[in-house]
């Protein structure tokens, strides 16, 4: 190795030691080999909480290499405390270049977000994952979640799915919501909203996914066909807006409602921190967006 | 050269960041199978076994991965003590053990379904073949087509198995159990992950 010490941690590069890497990195190819497929990993302690993002660290460190822009980014934004903290350990452990921007990352961390710039071919974007059994809260059992994965065995889902529109009218799942890979096998897209289920689609960026705690990794490869699960008279739908982002106006994206006072006053604002900031810049304008733009970190 | 040379020269330099650079260009590979990833040379191992296979072999297992050779990669004691030295990986017993297989003469091997094609509950456990060939346009041309190919991709490459589209076309219906393909040429990898389909060309 050739670092030297006086602007690099004393680890090996990545943080994770040669044989762990080469261990996850066997595991992502075969989860890119079959797509959707949960393959079990010796997932390591991280120096961080299982819930932070261990399996999403994990798979980053073994993927990184010192030529590559990493953005991190924790619901859809940059300076979040998750976001920050990944983001300064790999400047720390791995020493490579990090951005907000979108377009300009190699890879992207994220947790329970994919970006509103489209991905393009080349990107890796990696899941942090809590729970990658989509199966688990049907059946607790490992033993025959598995079976039913081996068996093709999916009813189950489908009558939870039912039971939604028996409740309420419709499908009330907002978020983790199941998807079926390349007519295979159904899979957990990480708690990210249902929204952002559609750019999975026959995405040109490899997408994959870590789960630490549950120690499984499961991959994308671009342009896999990646379809919502629903009913022929209950298409799957995805979240709208009555209004515009408050800050930039955007339509059409993910927003967040931001509590304003303990009057119930709020608005919506772009959940993706760095289109927001992007829009702004271009001199777009939502409602409450301040007269003067505040210099950004 | 001396076995005991042999065996200890020729592996990564800087094992850390080529080992990166050779599994990023296998991942690649993988994720967008039929493309040709260049990879330039970072392993030096004794003949028969190519710059290219070495490296994999170098990156991706260790002793964890028992490795199949096949008849002309076991036939000099050279390469099997140069992979052990390097990676500590043993040798399978029978092609049904091994996680990685090397084969140097891909026309001349085996059945694909002669090696490990993991179970229904876990695909996982099957062999990865690392098959050296010449080049990717020589052979006979594939159509490829599946997930991480846009439209469709035509390679040929040289020395495939015999009866390969058929073989494939058995190992697609295995699906989920069945092997994943890295063709190890000397300008770099292409992969065949059993997702991939060969589509029949009209002739």
């Amino acid at each position: 190795m050739t670092a030297q010490p006086t602007d690099i941690a004393t680890y090996n590069f990545a943080y994770l030691d040669e044989q762990t890497k080469r261990m996850i990195r066997r595991a992502i190819l075969k989860g890119i080999a079959i797509p959707g497929y949960q393959v079990p990993f010796a997932s390591r302690e991280m120096p961080m909480p299982y819930g932070w993002g261990t399996g999403g660290v994990q798979v980053t460190a073994s993927i990184i290499g010192p030529d590559d822009v990493l953005k991190v980014i924790d619901q859809g934004a940059d300076d979040t405390t998750n976001a920050v903290s990944i983001r300064a350990f790999f400047k720390k452990v791995a020493n490579v270049a990090v951005t907000t921007e979108t377009a300009k990352a190699t890879i992207i961390q994220t947790r329970h977000r994919i970006p509103e710039h489209p991905l393009t071919s080349g990107q890796v974007l990696v899941y942090q994952v809590p729970i990658p059994e989509p199966l688990r809260f049907l059946e607790p059992r490992e033993t025959e979640t598995r079976k039913m994965h081996a068996l093709e065995e999916y009813g189950l889902m489908h009558v939870k799915l039912y039971e939604d529109i028996a409740r309420h009218g419709r499908i009330a799942t907002t978020y983790a919501y199941p998807v079926k890979v390349e007519g295979r096998y159904v899979m957990d897209p990480s708690p990210t909203p249902k929204f952002d289920n559609p750019k999975m689609h026959r995405s040109p960026a490899l997408q994959l996914f870590g789960a630490g705690r549950e120690k499984r990794i499961y991959a994308l490869p671009p342009f896999t066909d990646v379809v919502s699960l629903d009913f022929e008279d209950h298409p799957f739908e995805v979240q709208t807006f009555d209004q515009p982002c408050a800050l930039c106006a955007a339509e059409n994206v993910y927003l967040d409602e931001v509590i304003l006072d303990d009057h119930g006053d709020h608005m919506f604002v772009c959940s993706d921190t760095d289109h927001c900031e992007k829009r702004r810049e271009q001199g777009r304008r939502g409602d409450l967006a301040p007269e003067t733009m505040e210099p950004t970190q | 050269m001396e076995i005991a040379t042999q065996a200890i020269e020729g592996g990564f330099v800087d094992p850390v960041f080529d080992a990166q650079t050779v599994f990023r260009a296998v991942m690649d590979a993988m994720a967008r199978p039929g493309t040709l990833q260049p990879l330039p040379v970072f392993a030096r191992p004794p003949a028969p076994l190519s710059a290219t296979a070495g490296a994999i072999a170098l990156a991706l297992c260790d002793n964890d991965t028992p490795i199949w050779l096949d008849l002309v990669l076991q036939a000099p004691a050279a390469v099997k003590s140069w992979l052990g030295f390097h990676t500590g990986a043993p040798l399978a017993h029978t092609p049904a053990d091994a996680h990685f297989a090397l084969i140097a003469t891909p026309a001349e091997m085996m059945a694909l379904d002669g090696f490990s094609q993991g179970t229904q509950d876990y695909p996982d456990r099957s062999t990865t073949l690392i098959l050296q060939v010449s080049d990717l346009v020589s052979g006979a041309p594939l159509l490829l087509e599946g997930p991480g190919i846009e439209t469709t991709v035509t390679i040929a490459p040289a020395q495939m198995p015999r009866h390969f589209v058929e073989q494939w076309k058995q190992n697609n219906q295995r699906f989920p159990r069945g092997v994943d393909i890295i063709l190890a040429t000397p300008e770099g990898v292409a992969c065949l992950p059993r997702t991939t389909r060969i589509k029949t060309m009209e002739a």
